[in-house]
C-alpha cells in the first residue's frame, strides 16, 4: 500500500513531532510512506477567507505533488476536507478526482481503511477529546450531537485502544473552539471567548490534556492555555496512539 | 444596549467587554439548543421529517409562481383581499392606505418579521399611525425603543430586571420588581385593553396553503388570535415563500418548527385563518422584497426555505457570543448572514465572515438549508466582487504566491520560526490579534520537512 504523507503547512513548520508521530504510525502499520518534499499547503487559508481564486496555483501544485498514490494521509481534519471538496481539479481532471477519492484524515484511515483494532500505546492521563468542526461535521470522524442518529467517534475509538487512556466527559461534546482559520485574527474577540470557554469545559471535567484530530484548533487552545499558565496542555491524537509512556 | 455598529466584528468586540454578560447570554441560548436537542432525538424519524421538509420546500421554490396563483385563487374564493406588494415600501404603503380608508389610526400586531424586515413600525409611526406590538418580547423591546435582537425571542439580550425597570417606567409596575410573573400578569392586562380598543390587527404568515388559500399562524401567546378576532380589519403580511402546496403538508411543518425554535413539541397555538368573520375585512400581502431574485441565485436560492424558527442562532457559537445586533439585520445570526448579502452585498459583507464555517447550523437546519456552505460561497462571490479591503486582498495574493513555490515556502517558514524563537516580539505585541489573549506557538528547532530528509533519505 503506497500512502503519501500529506503534511499542513503548520505543522511542518511549527509541530514537526505531530508528522513524525503519523509517519511513524503509518510504517508500524505496514504502509510504504512517502513524503512529497515539495508540498506546501492545500490552500484553505486562502479559501475560506472568500479568496478560493487566489489558490488554483497551490491545488495545482498539490495535483503534482500527490499523484499516484493508493491513499493521501493527513493528520488534520481540516486540511483533509479542503482538499475533499474544494481542491480546483478542472485542468488535471483524473488525478484531481482520484486524490478526492483517496485522501483520507489520519484517525478515519486507521479505523477505515487499516481496521486497526488494536494499538501498542499507553498514555496514563485524563484526556479531553476536542471534536474539530471540518473533521467532525465536514468528514463525519464523529457522530454530530446536533443529530437524531446513533453516537460513534473515530479517534475516540482509536483512544480506547491506548492503555491507560481516561476519556473525561465535556459538558458540550462538540462545540467549536472558535479558531476558524483567518476567523481567529479578525474576529479576535468571540474567537478568544469561544476558545476561553472550550478550555474551561475540558479544565472543569478534569482534563489534564486536550486531544484532538487537529492541531489548527489545538494551538489556539494551547495559546490560550498558556496565557492562563495553565497545567492543562494539548496534544495531537497521533503523539498519543504513538506513544509508550511509561 | 442598542449598539449601532454596522461591522460584525467591531460590534462583538463591543458586546465581549462584559464577559459575565456574555456568558449569561450563551447560557440562556444554548438552554434552548439543550430542549431542541432533547425532543428532536425523542423522535426516532427526526432525519426523515426534515428530509420531507426540504423535499416540500424545494418543490415550492422551483414552482412557486404556480402555487402562489393557485393561493391567491382560493384566498379570494374565501372572501379575503389579495394585495401584490414588490418591495417594503409598497408593502408599507398597502397597509397605510387599508387604514386610512377605515380612518384607523392605532393598530396592534402580533410577531411579524417581514414587518420588521420592510421597517413597518417607523412608516407608519411617520404616518401618524400607533402601532403596538403584542408579542410580549415584541412590546418589551418595543417600550425599549429598540429593535427585536432574535427571531423568536425578540428580548433575549435583555436581564429580567433590565424589563422590570421599563414596566415601571412605561406600566407603572412597582420600582425593582422583577418577577417573571408578576410582569407578564401586567403586561397581560396592558396588552387586553389594548385588544379590545384596537380595530385593526397585523399578523404575520406562519404558512399559507395553495389548495385551501388559507394560512396558519403560530404562537405561544395567543396574541395573534386575540388582535385578529377583536379587530374589523385582519391584515397578514406574508413573503411569497411562505407557501405549501397542501393541508396535508402542514404537519411535517408543525412537527418541525417548535421544537427547532424552542424545543416544544408544538406551539401553543397552531391558528388557521380561512376567510373573514362577518363584518371584518381580511387583506392577505404577498411580499416579494428581492425574494425572486434571490430565488435566481443557484448557490443561494434554498436558503428561501427557511421558517424562521432560529434554531441556527440558538446552536451558533458566534451568535450567542456577539449577541443579535451585531449583525445589524433583522435577521441575524447564520441564516441572515446568507439573507443579508443578498440585499445589500456592500452593507452586509462583514456577515459571511462571522462564522468559523463549523456547520452546526445546517445540522440543526429543519428544512435542512446548507447554511455553512453558503457562507463559504458568500465569502468566494463577495471577493471576487471586489468588496475584501486592500490589504487583505494584497495579503492573500501574497500568500498564494508564497505557497505556490515550495522553495520560497521553505525560506518563509524558517524566517517565521527564526522571528518566533529570537524576535519574539515582532509577533508578540498588542498589533497582533493572535497575542492578545494567545501566547504564540513554541518554534521547533527544525521543520518536519529538515527532519525527514536527516532521518528517512
Amino acid at each position: 500500500m503506497r500512502v503519501a504523507l500529506f503534511v499542513p503547512c503548520y505543522v511542518d513548520q511549527f509541530y514537526p513531532s505531530i508528522a513524525i508521530a503519523t509517519l511513524e504510525l503509518l510504517e508500524k502499520f505496514g504502509c510504504t510512506v512517502t513524503y512529497p518534499a515539495k508540498q506546501t499547503c492545500c490552500g484553505q487559508p486562502m479559501a475560506n477567507s472568500g479568496y478560493e481564486h487566489e489558490g488554483d496555483s497551490c491545488s495545482k501544485l498539490f495535483t503534482e505533488n500527490f499523484a499516484g498514490f493508493d491513499y493521501i494521509v493527513c493528520p488534520s481534519g481540516s486540511c483533509a476536507h479542503h482538499i475533499k471538496h474544494h481542491l480546483h481539479t478542472e485542468k488535471d481532471k483524473p488525478e484531481g478526482e482520484h486524490i478526492k477519492k483517496t485522501v483520507y484524515e489520519l484517525c478515519e484511515f486507521l479505523t477505515d481503511v487499516l481496521k486497526v483494532t488494536s494499538l501498542k500505546a499507553r498514555f496514563p492521563h485524563k484526556v479531553g477529546m476536542h471534536q474539530s468542526c471540518h473533521g467532525q461535521r465536514g468528514m463525519h470522524l464523529s457522530q454530530m450531537s446536533e443529530l437524531t442518529a446513533e453516537p460513534f467517534s473515530k479517534p475516540g475509538q482509536l483512544l480506547d485502544m491506548v492503555e491507560g487512556v481516561e476519556q473525561i466527559k465535556l459538558d458540550r461534546i462538540d462545540e467549536c473552539c472558535g479558531f476558524g482559520g483567518t476567523f481567529c485574527v479578525f474576529e479576535e474577540a468571540v474567537s478568544a471567548k469561544m476558545g476561553k470557554d472550550r478550555v474551561a469545559d475540558h479544565i472543569r471535567n478534569g482534563a489534564e490534556y486536550i486531544t484532538g484530530a487537529d492541531m489548527s484548533c489545538l494551538m489556539h487552545l494551547e495559546g490560550i492555555l498558556k496565557r492562563q499558565n495553565s497545567k492543562t496542555k494539548v496534544i495531537h491524537i497521533a503523539e498519543i496512539l504513538n506513544n509508550y509512556e511509561s | 444596549m442598542h449598539s449601532t455598529i454596522t461591522n460584525h466584528a467591531d460590534a462583538a468586540l463591543d458586546f465581549n467587554v462584559d464577559e459575565a454578560r456574555v456568558n449569561w447570554h450563551d447560557k440562556t441560548l444554548w438552554f434552548i439548543r439543550e430542549k431542541r436537542d432533547l425532543v428532536s432525538h425523542a423522535i426516532p424519524e427526526w432525519e426523515q421529517l426534515r428530509d420531507y421538509a426540504s423535499s416540500i420546500k424545494n418543490n415550492v421554490l422551483s414552482n412557486l409562481s404556480q402555487y402562489l396563483k393557485e393561493f391567491e385563487a382560493n384566498a379570494k374564493a374565501n372572501g379575503a383581499i389579495i394585495h401584490w406588494a414588490a418591495d417594503a415600501k409598497e408593502h408599507n404603503a398597502i397597509i397605510h392606505e387599508i387604514l386610512k380608508k377605515h380612518n384607523i389610526d392605532r393598530m396592534v400586531k402580533s410577531k411579524s418579521m417581514l414587518t420588521e424586515e420592510c421597517g413597518l413600525n417607523e412608516y407608519l409611526e411617520a404616518n401618524g399611525v400607533e402601532v403596538i406590538d403584542t408579542d410580549l418580547g415584541e412590546r418589551i423591546v418595543q417600550l425599549a425603543k429598540e429593535p427585536p435582537s432574535h427571531i423568536v425571542l425578540p428580548c433575549i439580550h435583555k436581564k429580567k430586571e433590565e424589563i422590570g425597570e421599563l414596566f415601571h417606567q412605561f406600566l407603572g409596575t412597582e420600582k425593582g420588581a422583577s418577577d417573571p410573573q408578576y410582569l407578564t400578569g401586567v403586561a397581560r392586562k396592558h396588552l387586553r385593553e389594548t385588544f379590545l380598543t384596537r380595530r385593526a390587527a397585523l399578523t404575520g404568515v406562519n404558512f399559507a396553503i395553495a389548495e385551501t388559500g388559507e394560512f396558519v399562524v403560530s404562537t405561544n401567546e395567543g396574541n395573534a388570535d386575540m388582535g385578529a378576532h377583536l379587530a374589523d380589519v385582519h391584515i397578514a403580511s406574508m413573503g411569497i415563500e411562505k407557501i405549501l402546496p397542501k393541508q396535508k403538508h402542514l404537519g411535517v411543518f408543525l412537527r418541525l418548527l417548535a421544537r427547532s425554535a424552542t424545543g416544544q413539541p408544538i406551539t401553543t397555538y397552531s391558528s388557521h385563518f380561512k376567510k373573514p368573520q362577518p363584518n371584518q375585512e381580511l387583506h392577505i400581502i404577498l411580499v416579494d422584497n428581492g425574494r425572486s431574485v434571490h430565488l435566481g441565485k443557484e448557490d443561494f436560492r434554498n436558503s428561501l426555505k427557511c421558517i424562521r424558527c432560529a434554531a441556527c442562532m440558538n446552536t451558533c457559537p458566534v451568535y450567542r457570543r456577539s449577541g443579535g445586533y451585531s449583525y445589524h439585520n433583522a435577521v441575524a445570526g447564520p441564516i441572515g448572514s446568507i439573507l443579508a448579502p443578498n440585499f445589500d452585498m456592500r452593507k452586509n459583507k462583514d456577515l459571511p465572515f462571522a462564522s468559523t464555517l463549523c456547520g452546526s447550523c445546517s445540522n440543526v437546519c429543519p428544512v435542512k438549508i446548507d447554511i455553512h456552505d453558503q457562507l463559504y460561497k458568500w465569502r468566494q462571490v463577495l471577493m471576487k466582487e471586489g468588496y475584501g479591503a486592500p490589504a487583505k486582498n494584497a495579503s492573500m495574493k501574497m500568500m498564494g504566491w508564497v505557497l505556490s513555490s515550495p522553495k520560497i515556502y521553505d525560506i518563509s517558514g524558517k524566517a517565521a520560526r527564526i522571528v518566533l524563537k529570537y524576535a519574539p516580539f515582532i509577533v508578540s505585541n498588542k498589533l497582533n490579534p493572535w497575542y492578545k489573549q494567545r501566547e504564540m506557538p513554541a518554534p521547533p528547532k527544525e521543520s518536519f520537512k529538515e527532519w525527514y530528509k536527516k532521518n528517512r533519505k
